[in-house]
């Protein structure tokens, strides 16, 4: 297997992007990435997405988007696992490029959220669980990660102001976020007065709905020279676990996470504890939680003291989501593994700004899908 | 040679519901509608008033105020998006009503919640024109939203009438300018019951470009700046949209307060903007200048720049004034009651 490095990255300001098709949201990170990658032409294009289908229409997005960028006949491969398809999309042109098959690869991901109801926009959501064992009894992902919730505060004592200041947090890197969904401080009263969605979760714990694309340029190291500092995979991991939650022999573990990290660890021969920032899937305030214990960030079942204590704010011990994450950054669902990463890159190279992490060096991502039925796992440093 | 508003006059109807009475029912969280809505209750009308009743109320009002005969109003325009009839005119029989047939033009007018100001802007331009010497333009909706949805907190009922002329006016129009796009954000097709919209699209892109650019296109054409006004008028979805308009144009609470109706009359659709401008007219003193923008869904804008003359003074007591009906008497009922009103409960085969 060859190294591998990101050369170039590319994101659009995400949000309620009205004016802007599935295919230009793409095409403008795509090109932007290309551009700052400094490259002409790439061999082959991977675009996470979750559901073209049902959210715009369209299907058939390797063709459509390879057309799009003017690169046909370049190879392109949509690649779906629910809200983890652009981390799984990252890792498909990863092994593509290290394996020697492809020397330049563009990894993307994509999704156009809005242009159907708040109805329609759950119904889609909701295809990532098990339709038979889950959807069919009429639950939603709010309720999945609700009882995921309960069984956390029950068994671990885990606090509905806990939870709260994943949120809040999160819109404070966020407001650091030039292209964020929502730059807007919030507090814990916010969080626990805010609308009830599925009890405890409350809307101001759940991401938001986001039409937005991210995407990145990778090429096998060594280069010879490039316009930006590379930034190298240190290791691309992905696991899986029961698609129902209700089969899972723990509800408050996410197993696909733990198992995916083991992995990617050992790969790049670090230990969590060598982490200077994490990039997770906080796709509601319990899962901020459950992932860094899963991460080994924090111990089982103490994972709720960690944003109130500080530990995981900038300038804490270990930064999570310094983006601003899912919460405030916005949740294009194919578009979020990609955008994680992204954000690692510009840490790595030093390039975040206000939000910057100092002596970045080893920063982690982690995407997943449903409830964890699916996790992509990669870790990064500087080449 | 001045055109303008003669006379004025609105209704809303007595009964009220209550926000959380709505809420209980759909189990959803009233403290946070009425925050995220800045609604509180709204109007809700009685199962023998419709569009045209309202309408023939407003009107008689408008006519008192105008101290004119009926017989001399030209053109009547009713503008809604809840006429009685899917075919057959709303005006006819309100003009019948008044008084005003049979040497009269008659047409109903639909843009979603644009349609009142919309007849006022058609019945200034016959009497601009020297076709006529009056025209009545109206607002009237018996508004529906569908059980549990977001539009039922707000949806309600109510009119505005208001008689255009170029002699004994009341308010001067000095300026109109109108902002149109294609933007569909709330619609209802033939033989559907509940109109549909398209959630968060009907802000920004919606209400909110629309609103924004016909005010700034108003004042920009007229010269005017938000300190030339004492009042401003918008239209009025719920409570935060006009107040979140207001305030990015540079208009103050003093100058928006008065013609704000919506916290506690909902959403009239057509009747909106035009009675809100009823409320400043009720309380104006000569010499003010008001600023009022409508906004309906498909969409669009109309504003308007009036300026009130020393004869308000005269008029503003012979009708009922508007924020007296809304604060008046009022029965509040329970959401069964409602739903009988609203011809919610279907009664087997009709």
């Amino acid at each position: 297997m060859r190294d591998v490095a990101v050369i170039g990255v590319g994101m659009n300001r995400w949000g309620e992007l009205w004016e802007k098709s599935h295919r230009q949201i793409w095409t403008e990170a795509a090109l932007e990435a290309i551009a700052d990658a400094g490259v002409d032409h790439v061999d082959a294009l991977y675009v996470g997405c979750m559901s073209g289908g049902l959210f715009v229409g369209q299907e058939h997005l390797g063709a459509l988007l390879a057309d799009q960028l003017g690169m046909g006949p370049i190879s392109g491969t949509r690649v779906e696992s629910a809200c983890a398809s652009g981390g799984l999309a990252f890792r498909q042109a990863y092994l593509a490029v290290a394996s020697g098959e492809h020397d330049i690869v563009l990894a993307s991901g994509v999704e156009k959220m809005t242009d159907v109801d708040g109805g329609a926009a759950t119904y889609a959501l909701s295809t990532a669980a098990d339709q038979e064992y889950e959807c069919y009894h009429g639950i939603t992902f709010p309720g999945l990660y609700a009882m995921m919730a309960r069984v956390h505060m029950h068994r671990y004592g885990t606090t509905r102001e806990q939870l709260a200041h994943v949120a809040v947090k999160n819109h404070a890197h966020g407001l650091l976020n030039p292209l964020a969904q929502f730059r807007s401080k919030i507090t814990v009263e916010d969080v626990v007065e805010s609308v009830m969605v599925a009890d405890p979760l409350r809307v101001l714990d759940c991401s938001p709905i986001t039409d937005g694309a991210a995407a990145v340029v990778i090429a096998a190291l060594p280069l010879k020279e490039t316009r930006k500092a590379p930034v190298k995979v240190a290791a691309s991991a992905a696991a899986t676990d029961t698609i129902g939650l209700h089969d899972r022999d723990d509800l408050a573990w996410l197993r696909s996470t733990e198992v995916a990290a083991a992995k990617a660890y050992a790969r790049a021969g670090i230990t969590p504890n060598d982490l200077s920032f994490c990039e997770v899937h906080d796709c509601f305030t319990i899962a901020e939680v459950m992932v860094i214990e899963a991460l080994g960030l924090a111990e089982r079942g103490k994972g709720g003291e960690a944003a109130p204590s500080g530990m995981t704010a900038l300038g804490g011990r270990v930064p999570v989501n310094p983006s601003g994450g899912l919460k405030s950054k916005g949740h294009p669902v194919g578009a979020t593994g990609i955008a994680q990463i992204r954000e690692a890159v510009l840490q790595l190279r030093g390039e975040s700004d206000g939000r910057q992490v100092k002596d970045a060096r080893w920063g982690l991502t982690q995407n997943m899908g449903g409830t964890g039925a699916s996790s992509v796992v990669h870790i990064f440093t500087r080449a | 040679m001045s055109i303008g508003i003669v006379g004025y006059g609105s209704y809303v109807p007595r009964h009220r519901i209550r926000l959380e009475e709505i809420a209980k029912v759909w189990g959803a969280d009233a403290p946070a509608y009425k925050r995220g809505l800045g609604l509180r209750e709204k109007s809700v009308p009685a199962p023998d008033q419709d569009t045209i009743t309202m309408s023939v109320e407003a009107a008689r009002r408008a006519i008192v105020r105008a101290g004119i005969d009926p017989v001399r109003i030209g053109a009547i325009y009713v503008g809604s998006e809840s006429h009685p009839y899917a075919v057959k005119p709303s005006g006819t029989v309100v003009a019948e009503a008044i008084g005003a047939t049979p040497d009269i033009h008659c047409a109903d007018l639909e843009f979603a919640c644009k349609a009142g100001s919309e007849g006022m802007y058609v019945a200034m331009a016959p009497v601009k024109a020297g076709e006529m010497e009056y025209a009545l333009g109206i607002g009237a909706d018996t508004s529906q939203g569908a059980p549990g949805d977001a539009l039922e907190y707000s949806a309600s009922a109510g009119a505005a009438a208001y008689v255009f002329g170029r002699e004994r006016l009341v308010a001067v129009c000095e300026h109109t300018y109108a902002f149109m796009t294609d933007t569909p954000d709330f619609w209802r097709r033939e033989y559907q019951f509940y109109p549909r919209h398209a959630g968060r699209f009907t802000g920004e892109p919606a209400y909110f470009k629309h609103v924004l650019s016909c005010a700034r296109g108003l004042m920009e054409r007229s010269g005017t700046k938000p300190p030339d006004f004492r009042w401003c008028v918008f239209h009025q979805p719920n409570g935060k949209f006009p107040q979140r308009a207001a305030r990015e144009l540079g208009f103050t609470k003093e100058q928006h307060d008065q013609g704000l109706l919506s916290p506690t009359l909902g959403n009239t659709y057509s009747g909106s903007s035009p009675m809100g401008l009823s409320a400043v007219l009720d309380v104006a003193k000569p010499g003010d200048r008001i600023l009022m923008v409508s906004y309906g869904s498909g969409a669009g804008s109309d504003g308007f720049i009036w300026r009130v003359t020393d004869r308000v003074t005269e008029v503003q007591g012979l009708a009922p004034q508007t924020r007296a009906q809304l604060e008046g008497r009022r029965v509040y009922v329970d959401y069964g009651t409602y739903s009988k009103f609203r011809g919610k409960i279907r009664m087997g085969a009709e």
